[in-house]
């Protein structure tokens, strides 16, 4: 429901994001192009994976919004043919699927973000932006996956890397993120600026991505079964 | 000209002889009691009814020609009485068999005939692809076949003065049944593979129809009542909610049960289910969203119970307060303790400032949590939103 707001009158006026919408219904895409509006300019459609790996790279727009389900192979074939080739285009998987292991994979595969359909158009459209900066985009379920996954509890020793655990303060923020706090809201709350709040996010999504934690997908594939 | 066709209605064996009576003009008794006849001068009639029959293509309109009982029987009688008459054609030339092995030949012979027949076309067209005979491969099996068999049958038939003793009539049984076996192998393959599909296709078929009676009942239903509520905003977020959660909970939890919860059930509960279900309740109740997120997961014991409730006395006074805005309910179960948020983003109001005998959540949410040893704290700001904390210590001795 509640996806990081700053608002987008207190960003500073650009060019607009160049987008790919990638989506097997039609009208979910054609509602998104209404939602998002002049602050995004949708640059290409596709509907399933191997149109949209052409439509990318003959486009080559700053953002994908990428569903994780699709005919062809999903999102997670789509990143694994453009992430490598086209490190310049972020990805932020937009699904109506809350299931940890389809948001597990698509972080995993390289999206820089995982929002619910569920988002309103403000807020898709800040999360578009933070994605093309470069930034991370967490939901609260996001954030609580994370939390979930990385627990305190885990055995300290078993845990060998700085990319197999998160910080205290990273803790906190995702804390903050999953009690539907808004980035804005979690750097007033904890005192930092909504800057250090992306750091920290993004630092958070970079151990996702990276670490080799086997904990993740054994998770994600408990979870499954509960 | 006119072909000849083998006819599909009133037939007695194959429709030779109505067919050929409807090419001919006459009655089809007049060509019937002609073959008999042949069929004594020396078993002409029999071959040339068994030529016709090869030759002559059924007629195109054979669909729902009524095939009863009776039918069969009759087309059986005629099978075995064509089959009487050609051992004895065989005897008259000559070629004496032995009944005991005749008996069973023509047995396997009609019961051959007998499946042919009840084939539909396209299995027919299907068995006939099976043998394979374009491909030089499958010709020679059918060709090694058709001569082992020949091979075989003519050891028996020549007897034992062939072949030493009686396990020479064993190898050449064996020959025969191998020769039959490469002949007709490649049927039953096709014969098994088709009842594997066919099982398959029902399964699929029957999952098919689960699902589309799930969508049917609940989905069809749900967007009926949509639309006679279309004035109603709220009914009409409760409905496309409550469906959601449902169809979510079928599509994601394989063992998700639809239904509330009853009294009695509770204590076995988790913390995250028992959440989710008072959310639930409190989002079908007052037509709001709420996005429950909860890390970490634990049995409910009577402590957690009470932060249940609390959790949904905040929802619900979330939901009267802040109807138009999200709702999130996020829990945390930690070893030491359980923390619950719910945070709406209402029009907030001044805590200090409401009388005491006028704020629920004074006694239902903080009193409650106090009786059972948590703590209930409650934020909130004029514009900015309520935000309800509840903490229980978790009591050791219940952990599992």
């Amino acid at each position: 429901m509640t996806e990081q707001t700053t608002g987008p009158a207190s960003e500073v006026p650009r060019s607009p994001v160049r987008v790919v919408l990638v989506d097997d219904h039609r009208m979910f895409r054609s509602g998104v192009r209404a939602e998002l509006g002049d602050a995004v300019e949708v640059v290409g459609e596709a509907e399933d994976a191997d149109q949209a790996v052409a439509v990318i790279t003959a486009t080559r727009p700053d953002v994908v919004l990428l569903d994780v389900h699709l005919p062809g192979g999903g999102g997670r074939a789509v990143l694994a043919a453009v992430v490598g080739a086209l490190p310049d285009v972020r990805f932020l998987a937009l699904s109506v699927s809350d299931a940890p292991e389809d948001v597990i994979s698509v972080i995993r595969g390289g999206a820089r973000g995982y929002v619910t359909k569920s988002i309103t158009g403000p807020e898709l459209t800040t999360a578009v932006r933070r994605v093309a900066d470069g930034d991370a985009v967490f939901s609260p379920r996001l954030a609580g996956f994370v939390l979930d996954a990385f627990a305190a509890t885990t055995d300290v020793a078993t845990v060998d890397e700085d990319l197999d655990r998160i910080s205290q303060r990273e803790r906190e923020v995702l804390r903050l993120i999953a009690r539907g706090y808004t980035y804005k809201e979690v750097g007033k709350a904890l005192f930092i600026s909504v800057k250090t709040v992306e750091t920290h996010v993004s630092a958070v999504l970079r151990k996702l991505q990276l670490s080799n934690r086997h904990e993740l997908t054994r998770w994600a594939n408990a979870r499954r079964l509960v | 000209m006119r072909r000849l066709y083998r006819s599909s209605d009133g037939r007695v064996l194959a429709g030779v002889a109505h067919g050929l009576a409807d090419h001919l003009g006459v009655g089809p008794l007049v060509v019937r009691l002609a073959f008999v006849v042949l069929a004594g001068a020396g078993g002409a009639g029999i071959a040339a009814y068994g030529l016709f029959w090869v030759f002559a293509p059924q007629t195109p309109f054979e669909a729902d020609s009524p095939r009863d009982r009776q039918r069969d029987l009759t087309m059986l009688l005629a099978l075995g009485s064509l089959s009487v008459g050609g051992l004895l054609l065989l005897s008259a030339l000559g070629l004496g068999l032995n009944p005991g092995l005749a008996v069973p030949l023509v047995a396997v012979g009609v019961g051959v005939v007998i499946l042919w027949r009840q084939a539909d076309e396209d299995a027919r067209q299907r068995w006939r692809q099976a043998t394979d005979t374009h491909r030089f491969s499958g010709a020679a099996r059918v060709a090694g076949g058709i001569a082992l068999a020949v091979v075989g049958i003519g050891a028996i038939l020549l007897g034992p003065a062939r072949v030493d003793g009686t396990s020479g009539g064993l190898v050449a049984t064996l020959v025969v049944v191998v020769g039959v076996a490469l002949i007709s192998g490649p049927w039953w393959m096709r014969m098994a593979r088709d009842l594997a599909a066919e099982r398959n296709a029902r399964i699929r078929e029957q999952e098919r129809a689960e699902v589309a009676a799930h969508v049917h009942d609940s989905v069809l239903h749900t967007l009926t009542l949509i639309q006679r509520h279309v004035d109603d905003p709220r009914e009409v977020t409760r409905l496309a909610r409550s469906q959601e959660r449902e169809l979510r909970g079928w599509l994601y939890r394989p063992n998700y049960v639809t239904g509330q919860a009853e009294p009695s059930m509770a204590s076995t509960a988790s913390v995250s289910s028992s959440l989710e279900r008072v959310a639930a309740e409190v989002e079908d109740a007052h037509g709001v969203a709420v996005e429950v997120v909860v890390v970490g997961d634990c049995p409910v014991d009577d402590d957690l119970l009470a932060v249940r409730d609390a959790a949904r006395e905040a929802l619900v006074n979330a939901a009267k307060y802040a109807p138009d805005s999200a709702i999130s309910l996020y829990a945390e179960v930690e070893p030491a303790q359980v923390t619950v948020f719910v945070r709406d983003r209402g029009p907030g109001f001044d805590v200090d400032a409401v009388p005491d005998d006028r704020l629920g959540l004074r006694h239902s949410v903080v009193g409650r949590m106090a009786r059972h040893g948590g703590s209930a704290t409650i934020r909130s700001a004029a514009g900015d939103g309520t935000e309800v904390q509840l903490e229980m210590p978790r009591d050791t001795r219940s952990q599992q």
